[in-house]
């Protein structure tokens, strides 16, 4: 039935028309939206950024999810760090990394992750290569599963206290606690020296003690600060990681494998490293 | 929609070359361009490389080696394992390194479809290319 112009009910008619062509079209584009995005070997970037829910407030003491910092994450070049003790200043000078003040060409990088394949170990793992991150609550622990190397820690909430002398391990030893209702406060210790900072090839001794702290700003943002405390490496402590925010990504997301193996690495070194020489 | 694609465009021209080595090794001063043809292609971590063969200015071939960034910074480009096959014909835009060893690394590649895999600098549109059937 034809409605005249003007009449109410051609009015009310009118409206639902276009109300209808602007939720079709809000439609058409979640589904575009949704269609653009990567069901299996995600490689970190929120795709579509738009497409999360507008932020809610953050959930109680819970950091459940996988969190991107996008491009925040990944420090190429390496951190400005406090003045070197003689000790850290000595450990330095044998490390010949790939950038940063002591970066050399590439046949000569002696870097032990992208070289030979070594553990990132921590905390270069969330220095350097902070790719996505899985958080998993149990009752007794919070399990961080990272993309970079599909590596894990544990972090221990049951209220067991850090070991007092305890042998060096790639990703330490660490405890957790809730500092207020959206505030997870991590300590770790034990790290194992080997293993670098950073791509500039700061040195750290197994004295490092690291505090994490993660805070839930909303649904979808968590904000994280690292300080260090190795006075035998160090002058004084600081904080690489000042608030680098994360970015709550899609349920569902399934991250690619990013394993730097010792095998690639040999490959790349014959085919690469070696006749830049 | 164009608001849709003018945003992720900026978000994967934001994408830095992040690397476990930086660019001295590199003349990133001179860019070559050189057809070829794609002998081996290895999607690996610290950093995909192509190989191809190309003729130098005598018509001598030579394999050059050039490589990109990881799998996953390329994948957020469009690039794939799947992205190059031995006996593609390419164009390759490539900065050499400064000894004169026939090894590099990719600022592009013309593919034989026509698209342009781009591996340094800001991508022209955030559509992904078409990648080969296998």
């Amino acid at each position: 039935m034809r409605l005249p112009r003007g009449s109410r009910k051609g009015d009310i008619v009118a409206h639902r028309f276009r109300f209808s062509l602007i939720a079709a079209a809000v439609l058409a584009f979640a589904a575009e939206s949704y269609g653009q995005y990567q069901p299996w070997n995600n490689p970190g970037r929120i795709q579509v950024p738009n497409s999360q829910p507008a932020a809610g407030p953050a959930p109680r003491r819970d950091l459940t999810g996988i969190w991107d910092a996008g491009n925040a994450g990944v420090n190429g070049t390496g951190y400005s760090t406090p003045p070197l003790t003689a000790w850290g200043e000595e450990v330095g000078k044998t490390h010949k990394s790939g950038n940063g003040s002591r970066m050399v060409p590439i046949a000569e990088v002696n870097d032990p992750l992208s070289t030979m394949g070594d553990p990132t170990g921590f905390p270069r793992i969330i220095l350097y290569e902070l790719r996505p991150v899985q958080i998993v609550q149990t009752p007794e622990s919070v399990l961080m599963l990272y993309m970079f190397e599909r590596r894990w820690r544990v972090i221990w909430t049951d209220g067991r206290q850090l070991p007092k002398d305890p042998d060096p391990r790639w990703y330490g030893y660490s405890v957790g606690r809730w500092e207020d209702d959206y505030t997870f406060v991590v300590e770790t210790v034990g790290t194992d020296e080997r293993t670098w900072l950073d791509n500039a090839g700061n040195p750290h001794s197994d004295q490092l003690r690291v505090v994490e702290r993660y805070h839930r700003l909303n649904q979808n943002t968590l904000e994280l600060s690292v300080t260090l405390d190795d006075p035998k490496t160090y002058t004084k402590p600081w904080t690489p990681r000042d608030k680098l925010q994360l970015r709550l990504t899609p349920p569902g997301t399934d991250l690619m494998e990013m394993i730097p193996s010792a095998t690639e690495a040999a490959a790349y070194k014959k085919s690469m490293a070696e006749p830049s020489k | 929609m164009k608001i849709l694609l003018a945003t992720v465009a900026v978000l994967v021209a934001a994408v830095p070359l992040v690397a476990h080595h930086g660019a001295a090794t590199f003349d990133t001063d001179k860019e070559l361009t050189l057809k070829g043809t794609v002998t081996e292609w290895i999607w690996a971590n610290p950093h995909c490389f192509l190989k191809f063969d190309a003729k130098d200015d005598t018509g001598t071939v030579r394999n050059w080696v050039v490589e990109t960034q990881n799998p996953t910074g390329m994948s957020t480009r469009g690039w794939r394992r799947t992205s190059f096959k031995a006996g593609d014909p390419v164009t390759v835009w490539l900065q050499p390194v400064k000894n004169g060893a026939s090894v590099g690394r990719i600022v592009k590649v013309l593919l034989p479809s026509g698209d342009t895999l781009i591996a340094i600098g800001p991508r022209p549109d955030a559509a992904p290319p078409r990648q080969p059937e296998r």
